[in-house]
C-alpha cells in the first residue's frame, strides 16, 4: 500500500530553491532513510511532507487513508520559551491528543501509553522535572517519547540520535526497528550512515540540489553515491 | 481591625459592593487563566493593545450615540484579536510591532473622536476613567452583572474544554499542526476568548491596567511552578486573592479600584520571586 508518493518536487524558501526534482515513494512498512550533506534540505522536506509548508512546484501524494492525526513526528529542532513550564510528563502526553479528537481530557490508556513510552526511553523517573530544565539528550528523549505517542501509523523523525549517548542511541535504534516490525512505517533523516545501512529498507540520497539516488538499500549500496557516502561513514555492510 | 471589620460588614449590606466582588473575582479568573498562554507566546502586551481597540471602539459608539455600546467593542476586538494573533505567525510586521501599531493607533483615534464628537463637559474625565477605569465597578447595573457571569462561565469552559490543546499549541505548534490537532483553530478560539476578556475588564481595571491583570499572576506562579498545569491553577487563585483583597481595600481606603488591585498583583510578584529565590536557594544547599 502507497503511503506517500513525491513527483519532481522542488522544495525553497521565498523563491530560493533548495533542492529540485525530488522523486521518490513510501509504502506502508518501509523504513526509508534520507541522507545528505548539511543544508541539502532535508529537514525542508520532511516538513513539506508534513504540511508545514508548501512546496514550490511538484505534487505530493498522500495515499492509505493516512491522515495528520496518525503520524508521530519528531522535529530537527523545537524552540520552546524560557520559562516555559512543562513537566516532562505533560510535553508526553500532548503527543496522545491527536487520537482524542474533541474529547477534553485523556483518557486511561493514554495516560498508560504516556507511561510505557517514558518507560521504553528511560525518562519515567524525570516525569516530574521541568522539560526547559533537562539537558540536551533527555529532552531529545521526552520528543521522542512523544513522537511515539502520536505515531499511529507512521514516523517521521528528524535525526533522532542527535545528542543521544551511544547506548541511548543504540536503544533508539532497536526500540525503531521494533516498531517498524509491528507495522509502524519510518521515515528517518540521519547523518549515522552505519545505522542508515543497517536498519533501513529505502534511502534517499539528497545531495546537492538534487536527489542523487532512491531506492532499496542493497542498491544503494552498489550505487555510487552509496560507495562515496557509505565510504566515508565507516560502514561495511 | 474591629473598625474595617465593621466598616466592610456595613458596605456588604449594598448590592453594588456584592455585584463588583463577583465581578472582580470572575474577571481576575478569566484573565488569569489565558494569561499564562499570551505570557508563553510573547503575547504580553496582546491585553494592551486591544485594550486600546476597545478604548477607540468605546469612543465611537459614545460618538454616534450607540445605545449599546457592547455590540460595537466586543466585535471590533475580537477582529482586531484575531488578526493581531494571525500577524504573530508569519507576517513581514512582527507580533509586537503589529501590537504597538495597533495599539498607539486606536489611542489615537479613540480620543480624536472623543474630543470632536463628546458632548461631556468633563472630557478628560471621561478619558481617565475609560483608561484607568474608574468607580464604574462600583456602578454596576444587574444586566451587566449577569452579562458579565455569562460569559466568564463561557470563557471558563471553553478554556477547559480546550485546555490540553492550548498547552499543546502553547508548546510546539509545528508538532500540533504536523499531528493533526490544528493549531490554527486553537489559536483563533483563544483569539476570540481573550478579546471578550478584555472588553470585560475594561469595565474592572480600565483599558491601560488590564496587562497588569494578565501578566502578574501567571509570572508570580511561573517563579515557583515548573508544570503548566501547578501554574495555570496557581496563577488563577493568586489573581482572585489579589483581586479581592485590592477591590476591599479600595473600598475601605477610597482608592480607584483598578490600581489598587494591580498594586496587590504587584505585591504578590514580588512576594513570589522572593519565595523562588529562596526556594532555589534551599535545594542548592
Ligand atoms: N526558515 C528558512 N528560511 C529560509 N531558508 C531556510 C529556512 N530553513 C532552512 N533554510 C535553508 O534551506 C536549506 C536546507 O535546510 P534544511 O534545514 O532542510 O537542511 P538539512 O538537510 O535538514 O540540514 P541539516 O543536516 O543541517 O539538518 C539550507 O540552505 C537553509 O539555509
Ligand atoms: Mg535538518
Amino acid at each position: 500500500m502507497q503511503l506517500v508518493a513525491c513527483e519532481n518536487l522542488t522544495l525553497g524558501y521565498e523563491g530560493e530553491k533548495v533542492v529540485s526534482d525530488l522523486s521518490f515513494t513510501v509504502h506502508a512498512g518501509d523504513y526509508l532513510c534520507i541522507v545528505g550533506e548539511n543544508g541539502s534540505g532535508k529537514s525542508t522536506l520532511m516538513k513539506t511532507l508534513l504540511g508545514l509548508k508548501t512546496q514550490m512546484a511538484g505534487r505530493i501524494e498522500i495515499g492509505g487513508g493516512l491522515e495528520n492525526s496518525e503520524i508521530g513526528y519528531l522535529p530537527q529542532q523545537t524552540v520552546v520559551q524560557k520559562d516555559f513550564p512543562a513537566s516532562v510528563r505533560e510535553v508526553v502526553r500532548s503527543g496522545c491528543l491527536n487520537r482524542s479528537g474533541i474529547r477534553p481530557f485523556y483518557s486511561k490508556a493514554e495516560k498508560q501509553m504516556a507511561e510505557d513510552n517514558m518507560e521504553l526511553l528511560g525518562i519515567r523517573m524525570l516525569a516530574k522535572r521541568c522539560y526547559r530544565e533537562l539537558s540536551g539528550g533527555q529532552q531529545q528523549r521526552t520528543l521522542l517519547a512523544r513522537a511515539l505517542c502520536a505515531a499511529r501509523k507512521i514516523l517521521l523523525l528528524d535525526e533522532p540520535a542527535a545528542g543521544l549517548d551511544p547506548k541511548a542511541a543504540a536503544d533508539m535504534y532497536d526500540l525503531i526497528e521494533r516498531l517498524n516490525h509491528d507495522g509502524i512505517t519510518m521515515i528517518m533523516i540521519s547523518h549515522d550512515m552505519e545505522a542508515s545501512v543497517k536498519y533501513a529498507s529505502h534511502i534517499l540520497h539528497i545531495g546537492n540540489q538534487s536527489a542523487l539516488f532512491f531506492g532499496t538499500k542493497k542498491d544503494y549500496l552498489e550505487s555510487g553515491a552509496g560507495h562515496i557516502y557509505a565510504g566515508l561513514g565507516g560502514a561495511q555492510a | 481591625m474591629m473598625i474595617m471589620l465593621d466598616k466592610l460588614s456595613f458596605y456588604w449590606q449594598y448590592p453594588f459592593v456584592q455585584y463588583a466582588l463577583i465581578v472582580g473575582v470572575l474577571i481576575a479568573l478569566c484573565s488569569s487563566l489565558l494569561g499564562v498562554t499570551l505570557v508563553l507566546k510573547r503575547f504580553s502586551f496582546i491585553g494592551d493593545g486591544l485594550s486600546h481597540v476597545a478604548f477607540g471602539a468605546m469612543a465611537i459608539a459614545t460618538a454616534v450615540n450607540l445605545s449599546n455600546r457592547f455590540f460595537l467593542v466586543l466585535p471590533a476586538t475580537v477582529l482586531c484579536a484575531v488578526l493581531l494573533l494571525r500577524a504573530g505567525q508569519n507576517t513581514r510586521i512582527k507580533g509586537d510591532a503589529a501590537i504597538a501599531m495597533i495599539s498607539v493607533g486606536a489611542l489615537a483615534i479613540g480620543y480624536l473622536i472623543m474630543n470632536l464628537f463628546s458632548k461631556s463637559s468633563n472630557l478628560s474625565g471621561d478619558v481617565c476613567a475609560t483608561l484607568f477605569g474608574s468607580t464604574s465597578i462600583l456602578t454596576l447595573s444587574e444586566t451587566e452583572v449577569w452579562l458579565c457571569v455569562v460569559l466568564s462561565v463561557l470563557v471558563i469552559a471553553v478554556f477547559l474544554l480546550f485546555y490540553h490543546k492550548i498547552f499543546a499549541v502553547t508548546f510546539d505548534e509545528d508538532f500540533s499542526t504536523a499531528t493533526g490537532v490544528s493549531a490554527k483553530t486553537y489559536n483563533l478560539i483563544l483569539a476570540i476568548i481573550i478579546a471578550v476578556v478584555i472588553v470585560l475588564a475594561m469595565n474592572l481595571v480600565g483599558a491601560l491596567l488590564i496587562s497588569a491583570l494578565v501578566i502578574f499572576p501567571a509570572l508570580s506562579a511561573m517563579r515557583i511552578f515548573k508544570s503548566f498545569k501547578a501554574v495555570s491553577i496557581c496563577s488563577v487563585i493568586v489573581s482572585v486573592a489579589c483581586a479581592v483583597m485590592g477591590i476591599l481595600i479600595s473600598i475601605l481606603a477610597g482608592t480607584p479600584v483598578g490600581s489598587t488591585i494591580v498594586a496587590v498583583d504587584i505585591v504578590g510578584f514580588f512576594s513570589f520571586g522572593f519565595v523562588g529565590v529562596f526556594m532555589k536557594g534551599a535545594k542548592t544547599l
